[in-house]
C-alpha cells in the first residue's frame, strides 16, 4: 500500500483550478519530488496534504489516515519544512526545538536526547543558543529541517529546501536529504522548481503544470523517455526540410532562436547532420535534462525565477530595509 | 496531558518573545504615561469631576487603554504570524485548535497584565509622593481592579484572536484600529463621567463591554461609579465569555 494516496485532490480559488483532480500514489521510503514552474500548485498540493488548507473536492491518505477527517493523526505521522521560515527569531534555535518538542508531546529526556542529535545532524550544535535573527539564511533553514525531523516522522514534507541558498548551502543540504532517506527510512515529499535538486534527489518525480501532473517517473526514466541526446545547432540560415526525413532524427523544435533535434547515439550522427545543414554557427552535444523533458511534454521552458513571495525575497527585502 | 504541554508551550513562547522585546516593554508604558501625565495634568488644571483631581479620575482608563491596545494589537498580530512566522509550525502541530486558542489568551493576558503591573507600581510612587493624589490603594481595590483587568484583557484578546484568525492579509489593520480600537476607547467613559450624558452618545456608552470595566475599577480606586461592583463585574465577564466562545469556533475555522 502506497504511504501517500491522493483521490481526484483538487483545490479552486475564485478564478483559477491550482490543483486539478490529482492522483498521485507515493511509495514507503523514496524520494519524491513534485516539479514545476510557479504557480504551478506544488505548495498548494502540500499545504492540503500537511492538513493545513482543505481540499475543494477530493481527498488524500497520508500513512493511512484521510487528511480532512483525521487530521490529527496525520499530523502526527508527518514533519514539515515550509517554504518561508516559521522559527521565532527572538527565541534561539535550542529554544525553538524545545517548542517543538512540547508541541509533539515528546517525553522530556527523549526531546532532549533528539535535540542534540538533530543539532549535530545540520551542525549547529555550537550555535543553539544564539537567538535565530542571528543565523544565516542557509542556518535558519538547517535549523527548521532539524525541527521537521526532530520527532521522527515517518513521512516529511519539504517545501523549495534550496530556495535563496548559496550553491555551498545547497550542495550541504541535500547531503542532508540523502543521508534522512538512507538511514532512517524516511519517506520524503519534495517540491521544487530547481530540475538539477529534482534530478540529483528524486528517486521518482511528477511534473507538474497548471495544477496537473505532466508526466510521472524515475528522472533517469523521463529523460530516456525524450529520446536520448539533443542537438544543438545556430546558424543564419537553416534547412530544417532535409533533416526531417532522416530516420533517426526523433524531434526537431526550435529553442531560443536555435535548432534543438532530439536523436539516440548523437554522435555518430553528427557528421552526417552538420553535412546535410551546410554552414552553422555553433553546434553542441548533450544529454538531456529535466528541462528537456517538461519542454517536451508541455512545449514550454520552464525558467528559473524566484517565486513570488519566497522566503529568500522577503529576506532580501527585509535586510535591504535595515 | 499532551494539550497542557502544547498550551504550555505557547505561553513560554510568547512570554519569552515579550519580556526579550525591551523595546515593546517600554514604548508601551510610555504611551499611558503620556497621557496620564499630559492629558491628565494639562486638561487637570482646568477640569475636576466629582471632586477629583483629573489625574486620578483618568488613571483607570489608562489601564483600560493599556489593555485595550496591547490585547487587541497581540490577537490581530496572528495575522503576520501565521504568514511568515511561528504561527505555521505550531497549526501543523498535532494540537487542538481550542488549545491553540487558549495558549494564545494565556500569553496575550501575560503580556497585558505585565504591563499593567508596571501602571500599578507607578501610580501607587505617584499616590504616595503626593504627584497624584485622590486615588485609594488598599489590597482590595488592586484585587478588584487587577481581577477586572484580567476579565476585560481575556475577552479583548479573544476579539483580536477572531479578528486575526479571519484576516487573510494585514492590509486591515489601520481599520481595526479606527474601527475598533479607538471607538472602545474614546466611548468607554475612559476620559469623562458617565452620569450625565447626551442622549445620542449614551447608547453607544452603554453597549461598549470597557465601559463597565472603568466603571468598575474606578469605583474601587476612585470612589466614583455609575454602576454597583457586582453589576459591573458581571457584564465584563459575559462579554469575555461570548468573546471565548467565539473565539474557540473561530480558531476551528481559520485558514492560513
Amino acid at each position: 500500500m502506497p504511504i501517500i494516496e491522493t483521490k481526484n485532490l483538487t483545490k479552486k480559488f475564485e478564478k483559477m483550478t491550482a490543483v486539478d483532480n490529482l492522483n498521485l500514489q507515493i511509495n514507503e521510503g523514496e524520494i519524491f519530488g513534485l516539479l514545476g514552474p510557479n504557480g504551478a500548485g506544488k505548495t498548494t498540493t502540500l499545504l492540503m496534504l500537511v492538513t493545513l488548507k482543505p481540499p475543494t473536492s477530493g481527498t488524500a491518505t497520508i500513512n493511512g489516515f484521510d487528511i480532512i477527517k483525521q487530521a490529527d493523526k496525520v499530523r502526527k505521522s508527518i514533519g514539515i519544512v515550509f517554504q518561508d521560515p516559521s522559527s521565532d527569531e527572538i527565541l534561539t534555535g535550542y529554544e525553538n526545538l524545545k517548542l517543538h518538542g512540547w508541541l509533539y508531546d515528546m517525553p522530556d529526556d527523549l526531546r532532549e536526547e533528539r535535540i542534540k542529535e538533530v543539532l549535530q545532524l545540520v551542525e549547529l550544535t555550537d550555535r543553539k543558543n544564539d537567538r535565530v535573527k542571528k543565523y544565516s539564511g542557509g542556518m535558519r533553514r538547517r535549523l527548521e529541517i532539524a525541527r521537521g525531523l526532530m520527532h521522527h516522522p515517518k513521512i516529511l514534507f519539504l517545501d523549495e529546501p534550496t530556495l535563496g541558498l548559496d550553491p555551498q548551502s545547497r550542495e550541504h543540504i541535500w547531503e542532508y536529504i540523502e543521508n534522512l532517506a538512507k538511514e532512517k527510512k524516511m519517506t520524503i515529499i519534495i517540491t521544487t522548481h530547481y530540475m538539477d535538486e529534482a534530478d540529483k534527489l528524486c528517486d521518482r518525480l511528477a511534473i507538474i503544470d497548471k495544477g496537473k501532473i505532466v508526466v510521472l517517473g524515475s528522472p533517469k526514466q523521463l529523460k530516456k523517455d525524450v529520446g536520448g541526446d539533443i542537438i544543438r545547432l545556430k546558424a543564419k540560415t537553416l534547412d530544417i526540410d532535409v533533416l526531417k526525413n532522416l530516420p533517426y532524427v526523433k524531434n526537431i523544435s526550435p529553442c531560443d532562436g536555435e535548432i534543438c533535434l532530439t536523436l539516440e547515439d548523437a554522435s555518430s550522427h553528427l557528421q552526417e547532420i552538420l553535412k546535410l545543414v551546410g554552414k552553422i554557427d555553433s553546434v553542441e552535444i548533450r544529454s538531456p535534462t529535466l528541462d528537456d523533458v517538461f519542454l517536451h511534454y508541455t512545449g514550454r521552458a520552464m525558467r528559473e525565477g524566484s517565486p513570488e513571495g519566497g522566503w529568500a525575497e522577503k529576506m532580501m527585502n527585509a535586510s535591504e530595509k535595515k | 496531558m499532551s494539550e497542557l504541554k502544547g498550551i504550555y508551550a505557547l505561553w513560554y513562547r510568547e512570554t519569552k518573545v515579550f519580556l526579550r522585546e525591551r523595546s515593546r516593554v517600554i514604548s508601551s508604558i510610555i504611551n499611558p504615561l503620556l497621557w496620564l501625565l499630559i492629558i491628565g495634568g494639562g486638561l487637570g488644571s482646568a477640569v475636576s469631576f466629582g471632586g477629583v483631581n483629573y489625574q486620578a479620575f483618568i488613571y483607570p482608563g489608562v489601564l483600560i487603554q493599556t489593555a485595550l491596545f496591547s490585547s487587541v494589537f497581540f490577537g490581530v498580530y496572528i495575522v503576520w504570524d501565521k504568514k511568515e512566522d511561528f504561527m505555521k509550525e505550531v497549526l501543523v502541530a498535532p494540537m487542538r485548535r481550542t488549545s491553540l486558542f487558549v495558549g494564545k489568551i494565556l500569553g496575550g493576558s501575560t503580556d497585558t497584565l505585565l504591563q499593567i503591573l508596571i501602571l500599578f507600581f507607578i501610580g501607587i510612587v505617584f499616590t504616595i509622593s503626593g504627584v497624584m493624589p485622590g486615588l485609594h490603594f488598599s489590597v482590595f481595590s488592586v484585587i478588584i481592579s487587577l481581577a477586572f483587568l484580567l476579565v476585560v484583557t481575556v475577552g479583548l484578546v479573544s476579539v483580536g484572536l477572531i479578528i486575526g484568525s479571519q484576516m487573510e492579509s494585514p492590509e486591515g489593520f489601520q481599520v481595526i484600529i479606527s474601527f475598533l480600537i479607538f471607538p472602545l476607547f474614546f466611548l468607554s467613559g475612559a476620559l469623562f463621567p458617565i452620569t450625565n450624558l447626551p442622549a445620542w452618545l449614551a447608547p453607544f456608552i452603554f453597549v461598549n463591554p470597557v465601559t463597565y470595566a472603568v466603571d468598575g475599577i474606578r469605583g474601587v480606586l476612585v470612589g466614583i461609579s455609575r454602576f454597583s461592583l457586582l453589576f459591573d463585574f458581571a457584564l465584563v465577564c459575559l462579554f469575555a465569555l461570548i468573546m471565548i466562545l467565539l473565539g474557540t469556533y473561530a480558531f476551528k475555522k481559520m485558514k492560513i
